[in-house]
């Protein structure tokens, strides 16, 4: 029952059915700081993730 | 969700404005609002030459595919810093990254090599002078500071454009308040006019998030730098951008109207009496030409010649 988001190489597992602003928030990862991609398309927030996906987060924030 | 012009699946959610939007609109409305913001602000006119300042980002990439998409005479100008190493190659991957979307575009990149021009990487440069130990980052403002408005002057163009986003905006006016920089705070602004020989600088993403910036590459097929600068890592700017990002996240719209705020509060006149401090004549550089805040050599020429 289980979702994988992975950022950067980093893997997490969420609970699927949940929306992808609850799983980043389970995940302590800050929205804001993430787009989320589903099989090469991007998603909003309300999405419901989907039993066995990977979601592709790609980190947003650059500085220096 | 829906985009709220055509009502099919929204691809990008702008918390800020309440507004979902598909691919298409919001591609469009990216267009629509920043020459909404070019001319708001009195940018740069149609028949204007603008120098975009590519670092092979996400942002300055992004600006330059606006402003060609929006018509402008818009060339783009690369400046090889020379950092990283063999392991993570960061300016050349990033060199390639801005020639490779100038190429596919047949748009014209100028580019300039810090070490080729000035003798000297800015890794180098920031081991050999005092204000590089330990920040480096401040040497490789005033390098790209200097050579940036160097090239924009010496080469004829009308203004010099850069991918400042509203976060860095953001980030950049939290530090400045929260250490009450009452000098700095006047400095900062969409437009900061020429004069003296400086270039004219624009900033027209500077009401845009980050996020958005980065769907915009995303969604235009933008291949950029996704790796960040090794020496940006742990830097004060993310760290503020990360504070913000949490404010956003529980207020969506608070990073949007703490600058719009600062801009309606500069407009009106609250730093007028700072404005006129920092207003004060220029002076030439004796050994670039470039102006400078005080007598004698500008901060470059101090550091590359000593």
């Amino acid at each position: 029952m289980t979702v994988k988001l992975v950022l950067r190489g980093k893997e997490y597992e969420v609970k699927s059915g949940m929306t992808l602003l609850d799983s980043l928030r389970r995940a302590d990862i800050l929205p804001e700081g993430v787009l989320a991609i589903r099989e090469g398309q991007m998603i909003v927030e309300d999405e419901i993730l989907r039993e066995g996906e990977t979601i592709r987060l790609v980190a947003v924030i650059s500085g220096g | 969700m829906k985009c709220k012009t055509c009502g099919q699946k929204a691809t990008v959610n702008l918390r800020q404005h309440r507004l979902g939007l598909c691919t298409d609109h919001f591609l469009e409305w990216m267009l629509t609002q920043t020459a909404r913001f070019i001319k708001k602000y009195r940018m740069f006119g149609p028949d204007e030459k603008v120098l975009v300042a590519v670092s092979g980002g996400k942002d300055s990439l992004s600006l330059w595919d606006i402003l060609t998409r929006l018509g402008y005479q818009a060339d783009g100008l690369y400046l090889g810093l020379g950092i990283g190493d063999e392991q993570n190659p960061y300016s050349a991957e990033s060199h390639r990254l801005a020639q490779q979307f100038a190429d596919q575009r047949g748009l014209k990149l100028q580019v300039v090599d810090i070490r080729e021009t000035h003798g000297q990487t800015i890794p180098q440069l920031a081991e050999s002078v005092h204000r590089g130990q330990g920040r480096p980052c401040s040497v490789c403002g005033v390098a790209k500071r200097h050579e940036m408005n160097r090239i924009a002057r010496d080469l004829g163009y009308d203004v010099l454009a850069t991918g400042h986003n509203l976060d860095d905006e953001a980030a950049v006016l939290f530090g400045n308040t929260l250490g009450w920089q009452a000098d700095l705070l006047p400095r900062q602004a969409p437009v900061l006019a020429g004069h003296d020989g400086l270039a004219r600088k624009v900033k027209p993403l500077c009401r845009f998030y980050e996020k958005d910036m980065a769907a915009y590459a995303i969604l235009r097929g933008i291949e950029y730098i996704y790796e960040e600068c090794p020496f940006s890592v742990g830097s004060t700017s993310i760290y503020y951008k990360e504070l913000l990002n949490r404010l956003e996240s529980d207020r969506p719209g608070a990073k949007l109207a703490f600058y719009v705020k600062f801009l309606e509060a500069r407009s009106v006149g609250l730093f007028a009496a700072q404005q006129a401090e920092v207003s004060q004549p220029l002076f030439t550089c004796p050994t670039c030409g470039q102006p400078t805040a005080h007598e004698g050599q500008c901060s470059f020429c101090r550091m590359v010649l000593r």
